[in-house]
């Protein structure tokens, strides 16, 4: 009988790696100077593939914006799905470099994935933009020049949140975030600006989707908030059933802006309600870029952006602006590498200016999750929690 | 005390629903020698069944009885055209040909519906908690969950032990030769053993749709815990399909909160939060090697 179950082990596996093998769309492999080729390696099937759409959606409105174009380059999208797996990162990573020899790797959302993928980006001397994870490693002492973050340090959003839940004398907490490397990033990030007591602290498994077990913990604790880092499909599983057990009625939910963005708004509803998050950025954030952005993807996607989605127009923008300093001789590194550092382009999230180790410093707001004018749910910007944030790594950063 | 009590709640409602799987696992492993890895892909197509129907009609009762209806109705037509053919074949053609299937089903509905996960909602009255006693809440759909799965299991028992079908099950799990010499109509058997198996898959999947997320692949994990059961509980049998079921839902549901609890009075939290949902995850499979050790044939075998 166990033979059976090693057989079983291992047909489950194998098939994983030959579906991945064929995940890659084959696109044609010319490399002339005179296109660019950006290597979009994300999360874009399972729970959390709402986060990889969104990054890539924002990515390529950029690209419409600039009809097709990144840099005066025509810009090509050569796309590769991680399933949210370190492994399968690792091997269409390989393909992206070797095969369809990039010119830049972007669209990475999970930090499981980052941590795999990195180095053999670096190996090769390209540039990898991050739209998302940004986590310690490639943050202090392992900054990369080849590294560059359109989003947060890992810790920074929750920082701001961990200075929200002190501002508001939630002073006994219960902390919940996926046992992996972002999930710990985000629960230091959180204690580093958290002065009252954190009474427990939860770890599950990425990817869990039943929190009955979790939930339980937290009504034996009884404390009087609970700060959650679950992004994409767990948070949705999070929150539906963190209602349907009644914890609403006798405790506080705050989460980063990953939470409660409009991807789990939707897909949560009504009790998103009320909940207060941390984010770098807001939909309404005031000023003309954003606007423009978020008009022009209703507009596109019909739905309202995440902070997902401005990271990966950001990371358009930011290479776009690069591309053309270099005036399209992206061989150059070198070059292409301070113009990068100069980023010069217009943020949606306003002023926009890399820190030593390639993250931008930058500020951090709290919004709301409220019921709009026009009876739908939305996040509403409600102050800025930390100004001009850098993070507690960088300091560590001798960039080469 | 409460901690307990919901832990144990929260145990039953999982390993019911694994009992659902594995129940139609068990029978169509026992009686027809089959390994069936395209069991995980029925409960997958119940769950997508169930969210098209509950979006179409929004009808909670009616996606479950269209579900099961059309589930049991694909799982006949997959046993008449091709399971049929594999069931002298040996162990291995039987893995290699289910898993083809199961990439077929899921490759099937990535192309159907994409790869973005359906949403499939519990009915609003039941999306709310229960007070169970002063204090105690619990999820009104989680209770509604244990309850369909013990009448099932009701239910189930009934027919093995108390009809003529459930006898020539019986018969044909413990001993498939003498029961084919006997005259039995075996061929109708299987179908209708296959159909009903799929049928409680489907089952399983809309129920726990609204807890997980109904995508691509759900079929999988699920499936090596359905295995475990089986093994726990001896191949064939439904008492031990029900016993294994719950003990891992209780096993997995407990050692997740008592194991990093506990571990984190002698270790530092940081080091427990790390080792305490690893220890965790073994542990099934830790109780599965010690059930192979002690008792290979299970806990409540069928073959005498």
């Amino acid at each position: 009988m166990h033979r059976h179950m090693i057989r079983l082990a291992l047909t489950l596996t194998f098939p994983l790696a030959l579906t991945l093998a064929l995940a890659l769309p084959g696109a044609a492999r010319v490399h002339a100077a005179e296109r660019i080729r950006i290597g979009f390696l994300s999360t874009l099937s399972g729970p959390s593939a709402a986060l990889g759409l969104d990054i890539r959606d924002g990515f390529a409105l950029a690209m419409q914006q600039n009809g097709g174009k990144l840099g005066g380059l025509p810009a090509e999208l050569v796309l590769g799905d991680d399933q949210q797996n370190a492994d399968t990162g690792k091997q269409l990573v390989e393909r992206l470099l070797k095969k369809e020899r990039v010119d830049l790797v972007t669209g990475i959302v999970f930090t499981n994935v980052m941590l795999a993928v990195a180095p053999a980006v670096f190996e090769a001397q390209t540039f990898l933009i991050s739209a998302n994870s940004t986590p310690l490693q490639y943050s202090g002492e392992g900054c990369n020049p080849f590294f560059f973050s359109t989003s947060w340090q890992n810790d920074a959003v929750h920082e701001a949140a961990g200075r929200f839940a002190s501002d508001k004398g939630y002073d006994r907490l219960v902390l919940i975030a996926p046992n992996y490397p972002a999930g710990k990033d985000a629960m230091n990030g959180f204690k580093r600006f958290f002065k009252g007591a954190v009474i427990d602290e939860i770890y599950t498994r990425l990817g869990q989707l039943d929190y009955a077990a979790e939930l339980a913990q937290v009504r034996a604790a009884k404390p009087k908030a609970v700060y959650i880092f679950l992004p994409g499909g767990m948070g949705v599983n999070f929150i539906k059933q963190y209602h349907a057990a009644g914890l609403n009625r006798s405790t506080v939910l705050v989460g980063p802006g990953f939470s409660a963005d409009e991807d789990v708004i939707k897909a949560v509803g009504e009790p998103m309600i009320g909940m207060f998050n941390t984010a770098q950025w807001a939909h309404d954030l005031d000023n003309a870029q954003n606007r423009r952005f978020v008009a022009d993807f209703r507009r596109q996607y019909g739905r309202t952006p995440t902070m997902y989605a401005s990271q990966g127009y950001d990371a358009a923008l930011l290479i776009d602006g690069a591309v053309r300093e270099v005036k399209g001789r992206i061989e150059d590194k070198a070059a292409l590498r301070r113009a990068l550092e100069a980023a010069n382009f217009e943020s949606v999230r306003g002023e926009f200016r890399f820190n030593v180790n390639h993250v931008p410093i930058q500020h951090y707001y709290l919004r709301q999750v409220v019921k709009g004018a026009d009876g739908t749910l939305t996040n509403r910007l409600v102050s800025t929690v930390l100004a001009a944030h850098g993070d507690a790594y960088a300091t560590a950063c001798r960039m080469r | 005390m409460i901690l307990f009590l919901e832990q144990g709640l929260n145990g039953l409602q999982f390993g019911l629903m694994l009992f659902l799987l594995a129940a139609g696992l068990t029978l169509v492993f026992g009686i027809m020698d089959m390994i069936n890895l395209a069991h995980g892909s029925l409960y997958m197509i119940g769950a997508y069944l169930a969210a098209l129907i509950l979006g179409s009609t929004g009808s909670f009762l009616l996606a479950v009885a269209g579900s099961l209806a059309g589930t049991a109705v694909l799982g006949m037509l997959l046993e008449i055209s091709v399971l049929r053919r594999l069931y002298s074949r040996d162990h291995l053609s039987q893995v290699l040909a289910t898993f083809a299937l199961l990439l077929i089903a899921n490759e099937s509905m990535r192309i159907l519906f994409g790869s973005q996960a359906l949403t499939l909602n519990p009915p609003a009255v039941l999306s709310g908690p229960v007070e169970l006693a002063p204090g105690f809440f619990y999820p009104a759909y989680r209770l509604l969950i244990i309850g369909v799965g013990l009448a099932v299991a009701l239910l189930l028992y009934l027919l093995v032990s108390r009809t003529r079908i459930g006898m020539l099950v019986r018969a044909g799990a413990s001993n498939r030769e003498m029961a084919l010499a006997m005259g039995v109509n075996v061929r109708a058997l299987f179908t209708a053993v296959f159909g009903f198996g799929a049928a409680l898959c489907a089952l399983a999947g809309a129920m726990l749709g609204p807890l997980l997320a109904v995508e691509v692949g759900m079929g999988e994990g699920i499936l090596i815990l359905a295995f475990v059961v089986i093994v726990i509980g001896g191949i064939g049998s439904i008492r031990g399909a029900l016993a294994g079921a719950v003990i891992v839902g209780v096993v997995d549901t407990l050692g997740r909160t008592l194991l990093p609890m506990s571990l984190r009075t002698v270790l530092p939290p940081t080091v427990a939060g790390n080792l305490g949902p690893s220890l965790a995850s073994i542990l099934i499979y830790v109780l599965m090697a010690a059930v192979l050790f002690w008792r290979p044939q299970g806990l409540f075998p069928a073959r005498g």
